[in-house]
């Protein structure tokens, strides 16, 4: 283990020790901070029972839906605005300021446009990471340095050739940034959509387990949540490094 | 020798954007490639020389004039036969040096042994069989460029085109790039045009050297050096290489002080 990775979990588990020590000793009440090994527990029991399925199956599906669709519809709307400057050139004020909307406000319009059901907050997940994914994807096929496409024409590469065999993996490094961060958005879209909007998904599971003064059964769902997007980002983070690493940084 | 590249007053035009006037870029320009001939290409800055390179590799047409490359005409498509090298590192980073060298081959749809062979040839010929299986961004900028030439090499093109490809090496380096440029030249017989701000590099490696005037650039001389085939960079030393480097600097300063703007001395 390297010296780095050594000092990260010697912070954690300092940090997690704290939390314990200051529960245990009665230095803060109960209701607003469980100790993290009761939170533990409390993770392991929600791990055995039914309910937590349906609501991470629910709240997972639409996550997935939202990656899925804000992927694809973000890469076609990056290759887009890069094939079309002037659209860019009008688009380029909405674009930089999207992030300033207050996304969920749209919440009755899209109950309105797919009913009372999982699609609202898809679309919710959707409209946080699309942009990402088209600003990344525009990003990276504007990088592509003109060499290559020079050298491409040299060697009498089809169009599609161009496209998938130089195109594509010069701009891998940002197609997969927009990928990692239509991700983290998506999750944050949902699962805050689920805690302020929804009846069920397990961001409405901790609302309401905070609502009901349920303290450990909250930290724990929260612990859940943390642990399978941190795997996610943290394997993501793996292949994305390997990638830089082979580049140099270039 | 037979003609390879022919240039009958050659032209090449920029139409101007938002308003600004055309950009008379290039000619009219009119010679000859001899087939196997070492050609090299030296004027002052912006006077075209990139453009005449681009039209002979056919990646823009002219806009005026007639060039060919063994008898078929020159109009904008990259004929079969043809490599390029450019002065930026045109490398693939996410392929290592194996798979950079193979790529074009792999596109032409050669059988693998084929593939094999020829790779391996380039690379060792390059000097890069230890670095095979490395990435663009573990080599050094002379190694990247090396790389390059390999990946054109592979191809076995009949005309080489080179813009500047030593442009980023020290001049030690570059002195020994060229004499694996004349060794790769005399073994593939293939015709060879570079492109060059160095006089020295000029007048060292070509059989003919154009010296191009300031834009839009014509040739304003066409220097015979008469080196025997089997020259290295040891030819530095040959009284004739200070006369010759002489002769197109006596023109290239004139040039170079009129796109300054000054009156040479």
């Amino acid at each position: 283990m390297s010296l780095v990775a050594k000092i990260r979990w010697a912070v954690i588990v300092g940090f997690l020790s704290f939390l314990e020590l200051i529960c245990r000793a009665g230095w803060v009440d109960g209701i607003s901070l469980s100790p993290p090994t009761q939170i533990f527990l409390t993770a392991l029991s929600i791990l055995g029972t039914a309910e937590f399925y349906r609501d991470a199956g629910l709240t997972f599906s639409t996550v997935a839906g939202s990656i899925f669709a804000a992927v694809i519809f973000g890469f076609l709307m990056g290759m887009g605005l890069h094939r079309f400057p002037l659209v860019r050139r009008f688009l380029d004020p909405f674009l930089a300021s999207y992030y300033s909307i207050p996304t969920f406000v749209f919440y009755p319009f899209f109950i309105v446009l797919f009913g009372l059901n999982r699609f609202p907050l898809m679309a919710i997940g959707f409209i946080f990471a699309v942009v990402a994914m088209a600003i990344n994807t525009l990003s990276g096929l504007q990088r592509v340095p003109r060499v290559l496409m020079r050298s491409a024409r040299v060697m009498r590469l089809s169009r599609w050739q161009t496209i998938r065999l130089v195109i594509m993996p010069s701009a891998a490094p940002y197609l997969f940034t927009g990928l990692k961060l239509s991700i983290v958005y998506s999750f944050i879209g949902v699962i805050a959509g689920e805690f302020i909007l929804s009846g069920a998904g397990l961001g409405f599971q901790i609302a309401f387990s905070y609502n009901a003064f349920e303290t450990s059964k909250m930290y724990g769902l929260m612990a859940i949540l943390l642990t399978v997007v941190g795997s996610i980002n943290l394997y993501i983070y793996a292949i994305e490094r390997r990638i830089y690493s082979r580049r140099g940084g270039r | 020798m037979s003609n390879h590249v022919v240039f009958e007053g050659v032209t090449k035009r920029f139409s101007g954007r938002d308003g600004r006037p055309d950009i008379h870029a290039l000619g009219p320009v009119s010679f000859t490639l001899q087939q196997g001939e070492f050609f090299s290409v030296v004027g002052p800055s912006g006077c075209g020389k990139s453009t005449l390179l681009d039209v002979m590799a056919g990646l823009s047409a002219p806009s005026e004039g007639v060039a060919t490359f063994e008898g078929h005409p020159l109009k904008g498509t990259v004929p079969d036969g043809v490599g390029v090298v450019f002065q930026e590192d045109s490398s693939f980073p996410w392929l290592n040096v194996t798979e950079n060298v193979s790529f074009h081959l792999r596109q032409m749809g050669l059988d693998e042994i084929e593939i094999r062979t020829r790779v391996e040839h380039a690379i060792a010929f390059m000097g890069l069989s230890a670095f095979s299986k490395a990435y663009p961004a573990e080599l050094s900028g002379g190694m990247r460029q090396r790389v390059c030439i390999a990946r054109t090499l592979v191809t076995r093109p009949r005309l080489i085109l080179l813009d500047e490809p030593f442009g980023a090496l020290d001049q030690q380096t570059r002195l020994l790039m060229g004499d694996e440029l004349l060794r790769l030249w005399r073994e593939t017989g293939a015709t060879i045009l570079l492109i060059t701000h160095a006089l020295d590099e000029a007048s060292m490696l070509s059989d003919r050297i154009g010296v191009m005037s300031v834009r839009p650039g014509r040739f304003i001389d066409l220097v015979e050096t008469g080196w025997p085939r089997n020259r290295t960079s040891e030819i530095v030393s040959d009284r004739r290489f200070g006369e010759i480097t002489g002769r197109i600097w006596q023109h290239l300063r004139a040039e170079s002080m009129s796109a300054m703007g000054t009156q040479a001395a």
